[in-house]
């Protein structure tokens, strides 16, 4: 990367890579939905206080088309594990996952018959935040990890 | 609320009335529920024309093990009653009370789907809670809380 000048006007120069992931990481969309008591941290997080805006990654999106950041923020029953793999799947390349709190990324405080042992059985995790709830500081937390994980991946690259 | 005449009526398929902290129960044969059911509902004096709630037992180790327990409520007259059935673990079936209550429909369903009791008659006796492809019926006392661990 450098900066040129060519008489009056300035160029820079970077890796299309790069500034492909700096586009990505600096516009995330997540999916609006959330199936227990984190999700209430999260509404907290986008809120006016912590006001996850700041970093880009504000504007959720009611339709999984639109979205490309899944933030799985709660306990996933079986019943609704159907439901959140549907979700994923009608979001459009490239995407990203999110395993907010204990009950995402392990089955939390329901080791039970009727709870999902961790998101990751089935879809592809790429962030956890332990947490029970997450704080909305452990949330931007976790998503300005991704954003930095998103950076470092490939322009067209998907999993 | 007089029971006499219901037992009379009913014999020996109606056990003796239990009242506790002003609550009456009542244990039935499961032979006679329907009919049982449908008289308390039209009789005038009884009128229990609202099934307020139905739930299974599992009593495991204890026999006979299962019991499904019917609360009536009379709107009419605002009087109670409890109806209990006791069911052997080897044949858990009973029959559907939907012809006579409406609103048995899913609470049978979900008996179904936690405890195994099967309702004959019913009109749709499939899982209510528990998705379609879940095996077993988990509020019995001998399932694992954990489910049955996949290798």
């Amino acid at each position: 990367m450098g900066i040129e000048r060519f008489g009056p006007t300035t160029v820079l120069t970077a890796n299309l890579d790069r500034v492909v992931g700096w586009a990505r990481k600096n516009s995330l969309w997540p999916l609006t939905f959330g199936l227990a008591c984190c999700a209430i941290e999260m509404i907290s997080t986008a809120a006016a206080r912590y006001d996850m805006a700041r970093f880009g990654m504000e504007v959720f999106r009611p339709s999984p088309r639109q979205a490309d950041v899944m933030i799985v923020a709660g306990t996933v029953t079986r019943k609704m594990a159907p439901a959140v793999q549907r979700l994923y799947g009608q979001m459009a390349e490239p995407k990203w996952v999110v395993a907010m709190g204990a009950c995402a990324c392990s089955g939390g405080l329901f080791p039970t018959y009727a709870v999902v042992q961790g998101v990751d059985s089935f879809l592809p995790v790429d962030i956890y935040i332990p947490g029970c709830p997450v704080k909305p500081e452990a949330l931007l937390d976790g998503l300005i990890r991704l954003q930095e994980k998103i950076a470092r991946e490939a322009a067209g690259g998907t999993r | 609320m007089n029971l006499d005449d219901l037992r009379a009526r009913f014999g020996s398929a109606v056990g003796e009335p239990v009242t506790f902290r002003g609550e009456t129960s009542l244990a039935v044969d499961r032979g006679s529920i329907v009919a049982l059911c449908e008289f308390i509902r039209d009789d005038e004096a009884l009128a229990f024309d609202f099934l307020s709630d139905l739930c299974g037992v599992d009593r495991h180790p204890a026999a006979p093990r299962f019991e499904v327990v019917y609360h009536l409520y009379s709107v009419r007259h605002g009087h109670r009653l409890r109806l209990k059935v006791a069911l052997e673990e080897e044949d858990p079936v009973i029959d559907s009370v939907t012809g006579v209550w409406e609103t048995a429909d899913w609470h049978e369903r979900e008996c179904f789907d936690l405890f195994g009791i099967r309702f004959r008659n019913h009109p749709d006796l499939r899982r209510i809670l528990l998705p379609d492809d879940f095996e077993g019926h988990p509020l019995r006392k001998d399932f694992p809380l954990e489910g049955e661990r996949k290798p």
